[in-house]
C-alpha cells in the first residue's frame, strides 16, 4: 500500500512538511485565489436573499423545493463517501484506505457546511430557524413537529456534522504532536501543540485512542446509513408520486456513496500529481475507488429501474402517470435521459481495467457521475412536482441567476475550505501510514486495528515448514 | 544539588526492541512504567500490564443516555407538554420517535467516546515531564521510549539505570521532573 523506499522518518517528513517545511507552491495560490473568490459568490447571494427574501428564486407552487433540496442532498451525498472511507472501510480492515482517509473525512465536513447552508436559507429568516429546528424551551412555548421527516433531517445532518468533525478531529490529534514536535517556528508550535492537546504518544493513552477510535467508527457506521435514509424519508414520506416509494433509502445511500467516490476521485487525481503523493496513494486506490464506484453505481441504476417497475406495478394512475411524464412525455424528458447517460452508461466503462486504471478516465467520469448525482436529484424533485395531481396548479420551474449563484459560490467555499486544510493541516494520515510499513511489525505481527488473533496464528502455522509435523 | 528526577527513559530504534525490553521491565518487577511510539503497538499492552480501559462501557451508557434523552424529549413534547392532535393519529406515535432518538443515541456515545478517552488520558495536558528530554521529540516521528518512573516502589537512580542499559537502547536518559 505504500510505495518506494519509506521509513517511520520519511514518512512523517514527506507528509508533514507540505504544512510545516516547504514553501507554499505557486499553484496553491492560484487555486485558492479562484476558490475564495468564486465564495463570494455565496456570500453576495445570501446578501441579496436576505434583503430580498427567498423570492429572488425561481421555486414557486408547484415546485416549491428545488435548487436547495437538489443542492442539499447533493452535498451531503458527496459527504458520506468520507465516512465510509474513514469508519466502514476501517471496520472491514480495508488497508487501502489509511491514505485517503483523512483527506475525504475532510471533504465530508466541507460538504456537509455547504449542505447545511441551504434548508437553512430556504426559511428566509435563518435567525428564527433556531426554533423551527430545535426544541428549546421558548416564551411562545411551542416545540418542533417531532413527526415531520424535516425535524429527524436537522437531527440527523447535525448529529452527522458532529460525529464527522469529532472522528475527523481524534485522527489529527496525533499527527499534531508530530508537527508540533518538527515546527521550528514558535507559533506553529504553539498552535500544533494546543491542537495536539499535549499528545505525547504514551502506551496507555494509545490503549484508550484505538478503543476510541474504533468506538467512533462503530458509531458512525450506522449513523452515515441513517443521515442518508432520513434525507430520502424527507420524500419518501410525502405522498408524491416519484417520492413516495420504499425504495428511497438505499438506493439514496447508494447514491450518496457513488457520488461520494466520484469526488474522492476528483479531488485526490490531482492532489496526488501536484503534491507529489504518488508513493501513498497509489494507482491500486485509484482503480479500488472505480470499483466502488462501478459497484454502487449499479445499485444506483437498478434503483432507477425499480421506480419505474413500482409505478406501472402499483397500478396508481398518479404513479403511472408520473413516469411517463419524467421520462418521455413531460417537458423535462431531457433530464432524464441526460441522467441515464451520465449516471448508467458512462460507469460500464469501468467494467474495463483499461478505463479503471487510467488516471485520466476515472477523472472523467468522476466529473460525468458528479454532474449526474446532480441530474438525479434534479429529476426526482422537479419532474415529481411540476405536474401534480391537479392539472391546473401545473407549471414550469427555471432557476433564476441568484439559483445558480449560491449553488456556484457553495462549490467555491468549498474549495476554499479545502486549499486551507491542505496548507495547515498534513493530508494524509501519518501515524496510520506508519503502521502500514513492515517496520512497524513486532516480530513480524501486523499492527491492526483489529489485529485478529487468530489469524496472525493461522499465519505463523502456514510458515512452518510443510514436513515438520509436531517433533514426532 | 541535582535537579529532582521523574524517572529514567531509554530509547529504541524499532518497535521489537521496545517490545522486549517492555516485557524484561515488567518482568523484573516494575509497575510505574510507561511506553511511547509514534503509532499503537499492540504488544506492548501486554508487555506493560496494561488492563483493559472501561471506555465502551462509559460509551454504553452515554448511548443509553442519548436513547433515553430523545425519548424523553419527544414523549415530553408531544404527549405531556403540548399535545397537538393532527388528523386524529395517537400523541404517542412512537414509530416516528425513532429517528430523533437514534440519532441522539449516537451523538451522545460519540461525544463520550472522544472526550472520554481524553479525560481518561488527562489530556489536556500541555506540560509533562518527560518532553523534558530533547530527544524526545522523536517520539511522535520514528523511535521508540521506555520510561521507568522514580515513583516505582523498586526505582533505584543507579539499580534501574544499570538495568535499562541492559536492554539495549539506543542511550538512556534522566527526565527531570
Amino acid at each position: 500500500m505504500v510505495e518506494g523506499d519509506h521509513s517511520f522518518g520519511t514518512v512523517s517528513d514527506k507528509i508533514g512538511d507540505l504544512s510545516l517545511k516547504r514553501r507554499t507552491p505557486f499553484h496553491w495560490y492560484i487555486g485558492f485565489a479562484i476558490s475564495f473568490i468564486v465564495a463570494q459568490l455565496l456570500l453576495f447571494s445570501v446578501v441579496v436573499l436576505l434583503a430580498r427574501g427567498i423570492g429572488i428564486w425561481g421555486n414557486n407552487q408547484p415546485v416549491g423545493w428545488a435548487f436547495d433540496i437538489i443542492n442539499f442532498v447533493w452535498w451531503i451525498g458527496i459527504g458520506h463517501a468520507g465516512t465510509l472511507i474513514s469508519a466502514i472501510l476501517l471496520l472491514l480492515n480495508q488497508k487501502w484506505r489509511t491514505s485517503i482517509n483523512r483527506f475525504a473525512e475532510a471533504m465530508t465536513l466541507f460538504a456537509v457546511a455547504c449542505a447545511a447552508m441551504f434548508p437553512l436559507l430556504h426559511t428566509g429568516r435563518p435567525w428564527l430557524a433556531a426554533y423551527w429546528l430545535f426544541p428549546y424551551p421558548n416564551t411562545m412555548g411551542i416545540w418542533p413537529q417531532f413527526r415531520s421527516p424535516l425535524i429527524w433531517d436537522v437531527f440527523a445532518v447535525s448529529t452527522y456534522a458532529t460525529i464527522s468533525l469529532l472522528f475527523w478531529y481524534v485522527g489529527l490529534i496525533p499527527d499534531f504532536a508530530t508537527l508540533r514536535d518538527r515546527a521550528k517556528n514558535k507559533f506553529f508550535k504553539a498552535v500544533y501543540g494546543l491542537l495536539s492537546w499535549g499528545w505525547r504518544g504514551s502506551a496507555r493513552h494509545w490503549h484508550r485512542y484505538e478503543i476510541a477510535y474504533l468506538l467512533l467508527a462503530g458509531l458512525s457506521t450506522p449513523l452515515v446509513l441513517s443521515v442518508h435514509s432520513i434525507v430520502s424519508f424527507d420524500f419518501a414520506v410525502s405522498q408524491i408520486p416519484g417520492w413516495h416509494a420504499t425504495i428511497f433509502p438505499p438506493y439514496f445511500v447508494a447514491g450518496a456513496i457513488f457520488a461520494g467516490f466520484a469526488m474522492v476521485l476528483i479531488l485526490v487525481i490531482p492532489l496526488r500529481i501536484l503534491y507529489n503523493m504518488k508513493d501513498f496513494i497509489t494507482d491500486t486506490h485509484l482503480s479500488y475507488m472505480g470499483k466502488v464506484m462501478l459497484a454502487t453505481g449499479l445499485i444506483v441504476v437498478y434503483g432507477y429501474a425499480m421506480e419505474a417497475y413500482f409505478a406501472w406495478y402499483s397500478a396508481s394512475q398518479y404513479e403511472w402517470f408520473m413516469m411517463k411524464n419524467r421520462i418521455w412525455e413531460g417537458p423535462y424528458w431531457w433530464s432524464y435521459w441526460l441522467l441515464i447517460l451520465c449516471n448508467g452508461m458512462s460507469i460500464q466503462l469501468l467494467w474495463f481495467k483499461k478505463f479503471r486504471e487510467s488516471a485520466f478516465w476515472l477523472f472523467m467520469i468522476s466529473l460525468v457521475v458528479s454532474v449526474g448525482m446532480w441530474l438525479e436529484r434534479f429529476v426526482i424533485i422537479v419532474t415529481s412536482l411540476n405536474r401534480d395531481f391537479l392539472p391546473s396548479s401545473w407549471a414550469m420551474y427555471s432557476p433564476t441567476v441568484f439559483d445558480w449563484s449560491m449553488f456556484v459560490g457553495t462549490i467555491g467555499f468549498f474549495f476554499t475550505l479545502l486549499y486551507l486544510f491542505i496548507r495547515f493541516v498534513p493530508i494524509i494520515s501519518i501515524f496510520e501510514v506508519r503502521t502500514l510499513l513492515p517496520e512497524a511489525n513486532v516480530h513480524g505481527h501486523h499492527q491492526d486495528f483489529e489485529e485478529n488473533v487468530v489469524v496472525v496464528e493461522e499465519t505463523y502455522d502456514r510458515t512452518d515448514p510443510p514436513n515438520s509435523d509436531g517433533g514426532k | 544539588m541535582q535537579k529532582k528526577l521523574y524517572g529514567l527513559m531509554a530509547e529504541f530504534d524499532t518497535a521489537t526492541d521496545l517490545v522486549d525490553a517492555a516485557n524484561r521491565v515488567r518482568e523484573a518487577g516494575y509497575t510505574k512504567t510507561d511506553a511511547f511510539s509514534p503509532f499503537p503497538l499492540h504488544e506492548i499492552d501486554e508487555a506493560l500490564g496494561i488492563k483493559r480501559s472501561i471506555l465502551p462501557l462509559l460509551v454504553f451508557f452515554g448511548g443509553l443516555g442519548g436513547l433515553l434523552l430523545g425519548i424523553g424529549m419527544q414523549v415530553f413534547v408531544h404527549y405531556i407538554d403540548y399535545p397537538l392532535n393532527v388528523g386524529g393519529r395517537p400523541f404517542l406515535s412512537w414509530p416516528a420517535f425513532v429517528p430523533a432518538s437514534y440519532e441522539l443515541t449516537i451523538l451522545l456515545a460519540g461525544f463520550t467516546a472522544v472526550f472520554g478517552m481524553l479525560f481518561l488520558n488527562g489530556l489536556p495536558r500541555p506540560y509533562h515531564p518527560v518532553f523534558n528530554v530533547p530527544r524526545f521529540a522523536l517520539a511522535s516521528r520514528e523511535k521508540f521510549f521506555l520510561l521507568v518512573e522514580a515513583a516505582d516502589a523498586k526505582y533505584d537512580y543507579e539499580e534501574t539505570k544499570a538495568f535499562l542499559g541492559e536492554l539495549k537502547p539506543q542511550e538512556v536518559f534522566d527526565v527531570e521532573e
